[in-house]
């Protein structure tokens, strides 16, 4: 099974909310699309569910072309953001009411209801009704009513991002297991870079209605084709700068310069933009190799487990985090690190000029 | 700007309450210093928002008193506590400009066009908003529309408190950081009362100086960042606070001696009690994988970019670990070791044994 994107645009009126997207998504896998709210996700969830019409370009699923086929003769399960459950039906009529859409046999729907109850441990609220559970388990009752029906594609839209925290942490444990060997693509959108990468599976990056990158998560997070993805994929924002290569140097203003390294050094002299993540520019010096400048610490934020600071260097507002505390005094100077083997340098058109890391 | 006492404080929404679980907050007593940043971090249902409802004066608690500088405020309406609130969604005039919508709450008590003009031009540039004072409140995007609010939660320099009730929650991740840096500026600025209530430990740790963590209407741990994810008082403050959270493994004691599935454990320091039941508390980041020590199978292992979190399976329990370098293949054989420092006895859920001196 798989699901395709063939050249697919959307346009809405003058403004372009798809740009031409191919997209090929497998089952077996967990198919994540991340981006910021508003970057296109949703839109291209609505278009692979057929909830949309592209203005161009064609959907296809399991090797025929659905394009002006309805979402509902799809086969296809949809869970949104927000829990949607019937108020008036308990749990067991809930999960059951796709069946009964379908039209699968009475006798089938007990057991096939309780199956679905037992994987999300629902089963001991099956009779209650939904304002009589948490906003878990109602999202839970909304995940077993698309997994209960045979669905060529599930898709995901953001389902936990109204749960509280440590929910959210738990049905991110859960789900990819749960929804593994269902013979169904499987479609999750986030807004959130480490959501993605705990949930593993194949990521493609959306920005501005385009999907800069697709591939295995952790790859694209470590080896950035564009400076959008590298955007996209970093939380903290990824820290940029503009640099000049000159010879075997590369200078950041008048501020600091260090030796370039890795694939870098093929560069040619010019301009580029260098982005590098939060967690290489340390406030002590790492075991990599690293170049050190002064920042004047800005905010400084303790998550218990990190420290993050946010510094000027020069015009330049950069964040830096680091694992245990480390005591910063507001607005004053402080010696960070840089690791220029982890430096990402991009082209004047945002593609990945070169990596400060050996090739591999 | 105000120190706020609350006064064994309780409150139940049952009129006739017959026992402990019809509280939705069971005596409180806190004690909050003028200017300071603070957070309430708990579940949905823990008692955070009916806190906040009795601090605000939205609701009488059925015993205990609230005071600000001293001063009983716990019969007085809202309106006249003299506190600003921000809520989850923006509460805005969305015909108004920024401008305006700033100026509003200075108006609407009388204050001088000029000290208006100063106060609004004051936070506009904080919130760097200055560019978009004109624009229409319902031109603007939801983030900016919910700087707006904080900016009318702010200006007014006059308050007791200023109470924030999830206000991140509409806001997207990237711009989520920008107005979490903002707040935590502004704070360190004008150094007003804070309250942020949340359930998100990130928003919660990185805000305040000093979080409160509740659970079924009590406190259980009030303390800075670094004490919480250091030293949980109870297992609930060590499982909620960090991600992963911290393991929390059943444990036997005997003769002052602990030992998790057969294997003795190294503590922190003595045992000081032992309850019902014993377990022991140690942080993901605080295991190692090594080639001794208690035997374990690897679950999974995710490569989350600054490190990778490893599950493993050790006899019935789950146990995670946070190491540096490429994860482990599902089902190869490991050992764990546990950094003694960091691991605790918990009985009965509470902390249960001494740092060594």
């Amino acid at each position: 099974m798989s699901l395709e994107l063939r050249n697919v645009t959307k346009r809405v009126g003058a403004d372009t909310h798809i740009h031409a997207t191919s997209l090929t998504l497998e089952m077996g896998v967990f198919n994540i699309l991340l981006g910021a709210t508003s970057a296109g996700k949703s839109t291209l969830i609505k278009l692979m569910a057929g909830l949309e019409k592209p203005t161009t370009g064609e959907v296809w699923v399991d090797g025929q072309n659905v394009t002006g086929v309805s979402p509902q003769k799809r086969q296809i399960s949809l869970v949104h953001q927000f829990f949607v459950n019937y108020p008036n039906m308990t749990v067991f009529e809930n999960i059951a009411s796709p069946l009964r859409v379908a039209g699968v046999a009475k006798s089938e729907i007990a057991g096939r209801v309780e199956e679905a109850a037992n994987i999300l441990q629902l089963a001991p609220m099956l009779k209650r009704f939904p304002d009589e559970l948490s906003g878990g388990q109602q999202q839970r009752t909304a995940l077993a009513r698309a997994i209960v029906k045979e669905s060529k594609a599930i898709f995901l839209d953001e389902p936990l991002a109204n749960l509280d925290y440590k929910l959210r942490e738990e049905l991110r444990e859960q789900l990819p297991e749960l929804l593994a060997g269902r013979g169904t693509v499987v479609v999750y959108a986030t807004s959130e870079p480490t959501e993605a990468l705990l949930l593993g599976g194949k990521t493609a990056l959306v920005h501005e209605g385009r999907v800069t990158q697709f591939g295995p998560t952790t790859e694209i997070y470590h080896s950035p084709t564009n400076i959008h993805s590298a955007m996209v994929f970093s939380d903290p924002p990824i820290n940029q700068a503009p640099v000049t290569k000159r010879g075997s140097e590369m200078h950041l203003g008048s501020q600091l310069s260090w030796n370039v390294t890795g694939e870098a050094a093929g560069l040619a002299d010019g301009e580029y933009t260098v982005g590098i993540r939060p967690h290489h520019v340390t406030p002590t010096p790492p075991k990599e190799a690293s170049v050190a400048f002064t920042g004047t610490v800005q905010i400084t934020e303790l998550s218990g487990s990190e420290s993050v600071a946010h510094l000027m260097l020069g015009d330049l507002r950069w964040v830096s985090t680091a694992s245990g505390v480390h005591p910063y005094e507001l607005g004053k100077d402080h010696t960070f690190h840089m690791i220029p083997g982890q430096c990402l340098y991009f082209s004047p058109d945002g593609s990945l000029a070169a990596r400060g890391a050996d090739h591999g | 700007m105000a120190k706020i006492t609350l006064d064994k404080l309780s409150h139940s929404y049952d009129p006739n309450p017959s026992g402990p679980d019809d509280y939705a907050l069971k005596e409180i007593d806190l004690d909050w210093v003028d200017g300071g940043a603070y957070a309430l971090l708990g579940p949905s249902g823990c008692g955070k928002s009916t806190l906040l409802n009795i601090i605000s004066g939205l609701l009488t608690p059925s015993d205990g008193r609230v005071l600000f500088d001293g001063k009983d405020v716990t019969d007085l309406p809202p309106d006249q506590r003299n506190i600003a609130q921000v809520f989850q969604f923006p509460v805005i005039y969305d015909t108004m400009s920024v401008y305006d919508n700033l100026a509003f709450p200075l108006r609407n008590r009388g204050v001088d066009a000029a000290r208006v003009d100063k106060r609004v031009m004051e936070i506009a540039t904080m919130l760097e908003l200055e560019d978009q004072l004109k624009t229409r409140a319902s031109n603007l995007t939801p983030d900016n529309k919910q700087k707006i609010s904080m900016g009318r939660g702010l200006v007014r320099d006059d308050v007791n408190v200023v109470m924030f009730d999830e206000p991140l929650t509409v806001i997207d991740p990237a711009q989520k950081w920008k107005l979490r840096s903002k707040l935590k500026e502004l704070h360190q600025k004008i150094a007003v009362t804070m309250i942020y209530v949340t359930h998100d430990q990130t928003e919660a740790l990185t805000f305040a100086d000093q979080v409160v963590v509740m659970q079924d209407g009590i406190i259980v741990q009030i303390g800075t960042p670094v004490e919480l994810f250091e030293r949980p008082r109870h297992t609930f403050v060590g499982h909620f606070i960090g991600s992963p959270g911290m393991n929390v493994l059943p444990c036997e004691v005997s003769g002052g001696l602990a030992t998790f599935g057969g294997h003795p454990v190294e503590l922190e320091g003595r045992i000081s009690k032992v309850g019902q039941k014993t377990e022991i508390g140690i942080r993901p980041e605080y295991v190692r994988l090594t080639d001794s020590g208690i035997p374990a199978v690897v679950r999974k292992a995710a490569d989350i970019g600054r490190h990778t979190v490893v599950e493993v399976i050790a006899g019935k329990s789950s146990i995670n670990a946070i190491i540096d370098g490429p994860p482990p293949e599902a089902g190869t054989q490991v050992h764990l070791s546990f950094d003694p420092s960091q691991t605790r006895v918990y009985s009965d859920g509470w902390i249960a044994t001494e740092v060594a001196s």
